[in-house]
């Protein structure tokens, strides 16, 4: 995963660790300070005195190595030359400023050998804040905001609800009685500078309490958007949002609060500018259910923008879908030239970026990606509440997979740090969006609640969490806006313009105490007054479809229809296709075609495919007018491939990745400028260029096609006839060649002629 | 175009072809090479007079032609660059000869073996006798070959012009020679790999290319004297063995068949070939259609036919080669061989 350099510096420096540990003078306690820690973070959740007591002596030895009662550290902490790796990070740890302890509740600042051991482990799912997640809060307590959660965090583990897991208690209550002896022996050795320590701990949470500037501004937002679908289903949208605030390419970050480590460290090694990744199963139908919010196409998509020092991007790029395969339990891996393209228009970078130079650029679609349970664990994994706490609760794989559409994504992308964006943070947004069908299931009616789609309802915010709040879109439909009714009233109602649309969002803020002063969970319920007339559903301004065509497995064609609902204005979009090599494309044949006319691209780039080696790549850049139908058609003829080259199931046929539509669609209203920072997670990931018009990014459906098939049973046959071919010649040539003709000369005859001939002349008869 | 081109340059060169065996043969008879019974085996004017009408009629006619015409096939292109190649060659033009060869090996790389029959018809025009220890001989097999590679060099140093990389190479004669394009046709390759196991593709590659090359050097050492047969044998062998072939290629070597007329004779089985490539030929279709529109038969029905159709391919050739073979031996021996009891003899291979 990571350069072998670093491993075996990783390694050293564990053995340092250890060396120091028997060395050190605080050895006669047999304690390693690495174990000391992970019992002092054990003690935390303990509810007594022994946490006040050891939770000095344990930052002490985290804070100050200076100060330190190991005097063989400050020698150790300068390393040679072969073994900076974990030394260097551990003391970058130790020199962080004060004002942001390492939460010593989370085992992400374990010092020393620990943490070297984790590294050295080098599995990317180490994330060991197990504990702390699991732990769940009071129903009543307010999480408090970042920065002050470090003073608050010890109280908060006091109030570990009797529902944590047995397994927790019982590992607090093996520990507290070790820790406290430490604590115990601790004390007297504290004594020098007790006193000062005491004045110390008061400050520095005063301090961590007072400056959130000066504290790390990792936040957690967490929203929920549930929005009635004009075909009678009910999309939830999941948007999970972690910023970090490092600077990730300048030198290794060791410190990992919110934001997951397998990722960031990823993000860290490949030198990776942009991940986005979604793994889809089911397709997202635009003309019944109007614009997604966030679609993705079927099966895994992958586009990453690379940094511009990397050198290797290819390289790069394989390494780093192999380890999201490992990290999402995705068949990522199979993510290689024959279906990587670079797109040259379609995608750009969401992020800061300072030049859009495509070829750091890596675009993979797996269609025949299927998504289930073991993608979804590793992706809730991630969240830094797991699927214990928070919105995460409503996670449930079993409901989750029984919908007409399911699609989890991943997106990292650095972002400004504040307004004047002179720092960079990482921005993680994980959403999923999950489209159930209450109509069939419920009956025929469409009315839902969380619990019957979910059946679980929500019970608090992620105590990490900055803002956790459910959005119900209630937006009235022909302005009669007695259609519907939510259960409980919303805390507060929101309005929006989303994707060019007028919305009213009813808001359900988990952290306000109000919410859950009347019942202990909220289970948001929408109730239709009288059964709407869904005779006319609303048709998006874009919308696409896409089917082959052609009979018989030589050639066929390809038909992509893109539809212009707008009134009045006209728009341009850029449509990006990638088909594999088995299908032979025929770029003459490309037409395009806008009411009976041909529309002639502004921009068109074609990559034309390599056998086994890349995919076609077609970009063009078409512009639609207002209320039009574009028809755009291109032939192309199948390939006969090597047996091994068939899926398990070859005349299922081969999937050919949705196409890509990236569009400006002008809105009919005018926006307002919303501060990204405070809109819904919803409505920003996407960059707005003005006022007038939106971004959009649709997906057409991958399409099936059948290509023709060897008989698999026959590869002996072949093999043996094709060769008896072939012998045939070289036998009838090598006599021809070797030999020459002679007069056949009259031969004595074979041993039966002989021995028929002694009977002959025996019997009397002329012989043969 | 290309085909009226083709055919001309085949007319011509087959005429010219005629005039060199007929002045030969008359030196032949002339000098008593001849047994003295085989009258009726030596070609008269007569009837090599329409040989090269027939020639380009039987180019141009060819259903095959027609076909590869009508699906705009390059491979008309590669006849020409042939045809114009025997011609010089035939015309003892060496230079142009090499130029042509050049082109031709530069489009498909198999030609490369027509190098043999053609030095040996230079050699043979220009009296030099083939013995390996002669100078002159050497001489001029390096005159040519240095044609023949300076050519070469130029055309594809051309290309590199042209293109700036070297990524023509393994693009066009790698593509020919892994053959990673299995699209079926009507040749051996396509069902062959297709149904390889992937590791002992390599070897099966290797072993089927070769076997296009393999033939040259003992067909050279057994024809040295009939250089032009020897370029039927070599154009026949590449057509049927080369990895995409086409019915073009077929039709090229097809047009010399009029020109073994006198060999009608002693083939043994040209019937039976005749129908076995008729009767495959006209297959090819309705077993494409079956497999790939109407679905009701699979690709063993058309592999099945390419098969029996390269079957009676290369007895066709074998047949004639045969028959070359046994009316040289009869030109020499005389026809009504006998054996020592005074009995009509047979002749066989030993």
């Amino acid at each position: 995963m990571l350069p072998s350099g670093k491993e075996t510096s990783r390694r050293k420096g564990e053995q340092t660790t250890a060396g120091r540990a028997e060395r050190g003078s605080h050895a006669g306690d047999g304690c390693s300070p690495c174990r000391v820690l992970v019992q002092g973070k054990a003690l935390q959740g303990t509810p007594g005195e022994g946490l006040w007591l050891v939770a000095p002596a344990v930052r002490r030895l985290v804070f100050d190595p200076s100060r330190s009662r190991f005097p063989l550290l400050p020698l150790l902490a300068q390393p040679a030359q072969g073994e900076r790796g974990c030394w260097s990070r551990q003391r970058r740890n130790h020199e962080e400023p004060s004002g942001s302890p390492p939460q010593n509740g989370r085992p992400r600042s374990q010092p020393g050998g620990s943490r070297c051991q984790m590294l050295a482990l080098g599995r990317a799912r180490a994330r060991p804040g197990r504990l702390f997640p699991r732990s769940r809060r009071g129903a009543g307590s307010r999480p408090a905001p970042r920065s002050r959660s470090s003073a608050r965090r010890p109280r908060q583990r006091k109030t570990l609800r009797p529902r944590a897991g047995p397994g927790l208690r019982r590992r607090v209550s093996m520990a507290t009685p070790e820790a406290a002896a430490i604590g115990r022996k601790r004390k007297p050795a504290e004594g020098r500078e007790g006193a000062g320590m005491a004045a110390v701990l008061p400050l520095l949470l005063l301090l961590a309490a007072a400056g959130p500037g000066r504290a790390r501004r990792d936040a957690l937002r967490e929203e929920l958007l549930l929005s009635p679908l004009p075909a009678g289903d009910v999309a939830a949208t999941f948007q999970f949002r972690t910023r970090w605030d490092a600077d990730l390419p300048r030198g290794a970050v060791s410190h990992y609060r919110l934001f997951p480590k397998a990722l960031g460290r990823l993000v860290a090694a490949l030198g990776v500018r942009e991940l986005h990744l979604a793994l889809t199963q089911g397709f997202w139908r635009t003309r019944a259910w109007g614009q997604p919010p966030l679609q993705a196409p079927a099966g895994a998509e992958l586009w990453v923008w690379f940094q511009p020092t990397v050198t290797d991007v290819d390289k790069a790029w394989k390494e780093l879908s192999n380890i999201l395969s490992g990290i999402f339990c995705a068949s990522l891996n199979f993510i290689d030239s024959t279906n990587t393209v670079t797109p040259t228009a379609s995608f750009k970078p969401l992020g800061l970026a300072n030049g859009t130079d495509h070829h750091l650029l890596r675009y993979a679609v797996l269609p025949r990606e299927v998504v289930c349970t073991e993608n979804l664990t590793p992706w809730k994994k991630l969240l830094p509440c797991g699927s214990k706490a928070g919105l995460a609760v409503l996670l449930k794989a079993e409901r989750l997979f029984h919908s007409s559409y399911h699609s989890q994504a991943v997106h990292i992308r650095p972002i400004c740090r504040d307004a004047s964006c002179l720092a960079v943070s990482w921005e993680l947004r994980q959403t999923l969006t999950v489209v159930f069908d209450t109509f069939s299931s419920g009956q025929g009616k469409k009315d839902w609640s969380l619990f019957k789609m979910f059946s679980r309802t929500l019970t608090d915010a992620c105590p990490l969490a900055s803002q956790s709040k459910v959005y119900v879109d209630i937006s009235p439909k022909n302005k009669e806006k007695e259609l519907l009714e939510v259960t409980p009233p919303p805390t507060s109602v929101h309005e929006a313009i989303v994707q060019g649309d007028e919305r009213t969002y009813a808001v359900y803020d988990l952290l306000s105490p109000s919410l859950f002063n009347t019942s202990r969970s909220l289970n948001v319920q929408l109730k239709w007054k009288r059964p709407q007339d869904s005779s006319e559903l609303p048709t998006p301004i874009l919308h696409a479809q896409r089917y082959v065509s052609g009979y018989g497995l030589q050639t066929g064609e390809i038909s992509t229809l893109i539809y212009n609902t707008h009134p009045y204005r006209a728009f341009p979009v850029i449509l990006l296709e990638t088909v594999p090599w088995y299908l032979r494309l025929y770029v003459h044949t490309l037409t395009i075609i806008t009411k009976g006319k041909e529309n002639k691209p502004s921009y068109i780039h074609y990559q034309p495919a390599q056998d086994r080696r890349r995919p076609h790549l077609l970009e063009m850049l078409i512009q639609l007018p207002a209320n039009s139908v574009t028809k755009i058609t291109i032939q192309f003829e199948r390939a006969l491939l090597k047996w091994t080259e068939y899926t398990p199931d070859p005349n299922h046929g081969f999937y050919i990745s949705s196409s890509v539509l990236s569009a400006l669609v002008p809105s009919v209203i005018a926006m307002k400028d919303v501060d990204v920072e405070q809109s819904p997670l919803f409505t920003s990931l996407f960059p707005s260029s003005d006022g007038s018009s939106y971004f959009m990014r649709l997906y057409t459906e991958p399409l099936l096609v059948n290509l023709p098939t060897p008989d698999f049973s026959m590869p002996y046959n072949v093999i043996c006839l094709t060769c008896t071919v072939v012998a045939v010649c070289y036998g009838s040539f090598y006599n021809l060649l070797t030999r020459t003709f002679h007069v056949e000369e009259p031969s004595r005859g074979g041993l039966a002629k002989r021995l028929a001939n002694i009977i002959r002349k025996f019997r009397g008869v002329p012989p043969l | 175009v290309t085909d009226v081109l083709t055919a001309v340059a085949l007319y011509l060169a087959i005429q010219d072809f005629n005039k060199v065996v007929f002045k030969k043969q008359k030196l032949l008879i002339e000098l008593d090479k001849y047994a003295p019974d085989v009258a009726e085996l030596i070609q008269t004017p007569m009837e090599m007079h329409y040989i090269p009408l027939k020639v380009a009629l039987f180019y141009l006619l060819n259903p095959y032609t027609v076909m590869s015409c009508v699906a705009k096939s390059t491979c008309a292109i590669n006849n020409t660059v042939i045809a114009f190649f025997i011609l010089a060659t035939i015309k003892g033009s060496a230079f142009l000869s090499a130029v042509f060869l050049a082109l031709a090996t530069y489009q498909s790389l198999y030609p490369l073996t027509l190098f043999a029959p053609a030095l040996l018809y230079l050699l043979q025009r220009q009296f030099i006798p083939i013995k390996l220890k002669s100078k002159s001989f050497w001489l001029y097999t390096m005159q040519y070959a240095a044609l023949y590679l300076c050519s070469l060099v130029v055309i594809i140093c051309l290309s590199f012009f042209l293109l700036n990389s070297w990524d023509f190479i393994p693009s066009v004669y790698g593509f020919i020679l892994s053959v990673p394009d299995l699209t079926p046709n009507i040749g051996l390759f396509w069902y062959f790999f297709a149904e390889m196991f992937e590791h002992f593709s390599l070897f099966f590659v290797c072993v089927f290319q070769i076997n296009v090359f393999f033939y040259t050097i003992p067909l050279a050492i057994k024809l040295k004297e009939h250089p032009v047969f020897f370029m039927f044998v070599q154009i026949a062998i590449i057509s049927i063995f080369k990895s995409y072939p086409t019915v073009g290629d077929i039709a090229l070597y097809m047009a010399f068949l009029p020109v073994w007329n006198h060999l009608y004779r002693f083939l043994r089985n040209i019937f039976i070939l005749s129908c076995v490539l008729i009767v495959c030929s006209l297959l090819f279709p309705v077993l494409w259609h079956l497999w790939i529109y109407a679905g009701s038969a699979n690709s063993n029905f058309y592999y099945a036919i390419t098969l029996t159709f390269n079957i009676g391919q290369i007895l066709l050739i074998s047949d004639y080669f045969y028959a070359f073979l046994r009316r040289e031996y009869y030109l020499a021996h005389g026809l009504h061989l006998t054996r020592q009891d005074g009995t009509e003899a047979m002749l066989v291979l030993k």
